[in-house]
């Protein structure tokens, strides 16, 4: 059986640095999958690759059954794959409204399309995601003025806007406070089950991704070190010496 | 101020604006090149402002519109070393209709030509970014006055002379300031609309992180180039205009004037405010009456006056005058700087 994302041995390195080597991960429909890993393991390289920022050396990655290697970063998008910043990434100097306005879905956007006025749906769509990442009081307020942590609720809402069919998340709940990391996870698993998004979600945060993945790889030196289901992850002896630092 | 009280003075200087060429005779031609420098400022804005790609190229479509709407005029009824021989004697005067005619053709030639120039130049030199578009694009202006000099069809580095405007009851600076009137308030209103709608949001997601807007599947490269488009076409409209008005073009001073209106262009959208709609009107109006006065009454200093002046709007402007105001009262432009009460 196909799963929507399959990675097979995907290899890349950055002149002698390996980043990733022999990485196969499957990510089925509908799921939340985690991938965990020490700094410098490789993770946002894979989800770089993945994405379409550079090739990958050798190996391919399937997405709905299409080939993605030799597609760019926007084709890519367009078929309904995107990925969340960790450093976040919004439009500075546009309110949080115009943020999400834009960020509607472009596949078979028509030439014609481009012209035309917004319609009062996606206004009301863009106000309907604010309000579900709780950020419909600073819907007037430009995007660049808000905290981190609201500029990574406002990603995740923008990427929600575009629905796409499996979202990329680059350490969501990085730099946020405590409280309002419980609401990402609330969020982040009312949007697979209610949107139908699949997930793959890169995370430090033991905690967060032990309650919101269903199925956990872990990186290490660029290779793929264990994979199973958060609580054989969680008691794997090799991933424990790999976060305390026994390699 | 009270609504009647705005009506009275928005109509006063609606009819200010409509009768100034009437009430100013020897002024028409200077009035006339006020609204060019606002429609040279709001075309340079889509680019510059609006999408942050800092273009000096700009002045490549007006140049092109310039000379091929002259070329057009001259192809209709003469030819070429006939007209060449006549260098603009009363011989080349045409009708009022034939000359409105090819006046209207060779603005609809030039502003295709600018088009396709735009697709063509735009698919090899907008996936650049930054200073390296700006620096390309500075050498688009000067290659493009380089190839003019030296091309004998054109006239090369002597220059060609624009048909004569026909006599009748109205003259060239009643006709042009009412051209150019139009021409800087349709290009207005067209940017309004597209400003207000996707396709200025689309600009906007560009000028403030590309990569972002990449990754999530805009059709950057498609917006760039219908930006570039649009900044091309009225600059061709402008630019056929211009060599009419001016009766006269040299292929340095006139057509791809980079030093003058090509970085003129760059410096009243600054003074105004880059990337707001009214702030290359207000910035090139200012820009344009602080020049004539220069030229009036500094005679001898009015390019070091100038200069002075271009420093000011870089150091203590850098936002311009509307970008200012809209940093001390940010209401007034729909942006709040508070959130609402919870809900």
């Amino acid at each position: 059986m196909s799963h929507l994302l399959e990675v097979r041995d995907a290899a890349k390195s950055f002149g002698g640095v390996v980043a990733n080597e022999n990485i196969s991960i499957d990510v089925p429909e509908g799921k939340i999958i985690g991938l965990i890993g020490p700094n410098g393991s490789g993770k946002t390289t894979l989800f770089n690759s993945i994405v379409g920022y550079h090739p990958i050396d050798s190996g391919s990655i399937k997405f709905s059954g299409k080939e993605l290697t030799h597609l760019r970063v926007p084709e890519i998008a367009r078929m309904g794959l995107l990925r969340t910043f960790q450093q976040t990434r919004i439009y500075g100097g546009m309110n949080c409204v115009q943020n999400l306005m834009i960020s509607t879905p472009t596949r078979n956007e028509s030439l014609r399309a481009m012209f035309r006025p917004i319609p009062p749906e996606v206004t009301e769509q863009a106000e309907e995601l604010l309000e579900f990442v709780g950020l419909y009081n600073k819907r007037w307020l430009l995007a660049g003025d808000l905290s981190f942590g609201q500029q990574k609720l406002l990603e995740f809402a923008m990427a929600l806007m575009n629905r796409p069919k499996l979202l990329l998340l680059d350490e969501p709940t990085a730099g946020i406070n405590p409280t309002l990391i419980n609401g990402i996870i609330d969020r982040l698993k009312l949007a697979n089950a209610e949107l139908g998004i699949t997930l793959l979600v890169i995370e430090h945060n033991m905690r967060v991704i032990m309650n919101l993945a269903e199925h956990i790889y872990c990186l290490a030196h660029g290779q793929l070190l264990a994979e199973g289901a958060p609580e054989e992850i969680q008691h794997d002896q090799r991933v424990i010496d790999a976060y305390l630092g026994a390699h | 101020m009270n609504n009647t009280l705005k009506l009275v003075l928005a109509v006063g200087l609606g009819i200010l604006i409509l009768a100034a060429p009437l009430l100013f005779p020897t002024y028409q031609t200077q009035l006339a090149v006020l609204w060019l420098m606002v429609l040279l400022a709001l075309t340079w804005d889509i680019m510059g402002g609006q999408m942050g790609y800092n273009s000096f190229g700009n002045i490549v479509y007006f140049g092109v519109g310039m000379y091929t709407t002259a070329v057009v005029q001259r192809g209709l009824f003469f030819n070429v070393e006939e007209y060449t021989n006549l260098a603009g004697g009363t011989e080349s005067q045409l009708s009022l209709l034939d000359y409105l005619l090819s006046l209207g053709l060779g603005l609809a030639s030039g502003a295709l030509l600018c088009i396709v120039l735009a697709v063509v130049l735009g698919a090899g030199i907008l996936g650049l970014r930054g200073h390296y578009f700006a620096i390309c694009t500075l050498g688009l202006g000067i290659a493009a006055g380089e190839i003019a000099s030296g091309w004998d069809y054109l006239g090369a580095g002597s220059g060609l002379v624009t048909p004569l405007f026909p006599e009748t009851f109205f003259n060239r600076g009643i006709f042009f300031y009412y051209y150019f009137l139009i021409l800087a308030a349709v290009s207005f209103v067209v940017l309004r609309y597209l400003y207000s709608e996707r396709f200025g949001l689309a600009i906007n997601a560009v000028r403030d992180d590309e990569d972002k807007a990449e990754s999530m599947g805009l059709y950057t490269t498609r917006y760039k180039t219908i930006a570039w488009s649009v900044s091309a076409l009225f600059l061709a409209l402008a630019g056929g205009a211009y060599g009419n008005l001016i009766g006269f073009i040299d292929p340095m001073d006139v057509a791809f004037a980079g030093p003058t209106l090509g970085v003129w262009m760059v410096l009243m959208a600054i003074l105004g405010g880059k990337g707001t709609l009214w702030g290359p009107v207000i910035g090139a109006t200012i820009f344009h009456i602080t020049q004539e006065l220069f030229w009036t009454y500094l005679l001898g200093w009015q390019r070091v006056a100038l200069g002075l002046l271009i420093i000011i709007i870089v150091v203590f402007f850098p936002r311009g005058i509307l970008g200012w105001i809209r940093e001390q009262w940010p209401e007034r432009f729909g942006q709040r700087v508070e959130g609402e009460e919870q809900r």
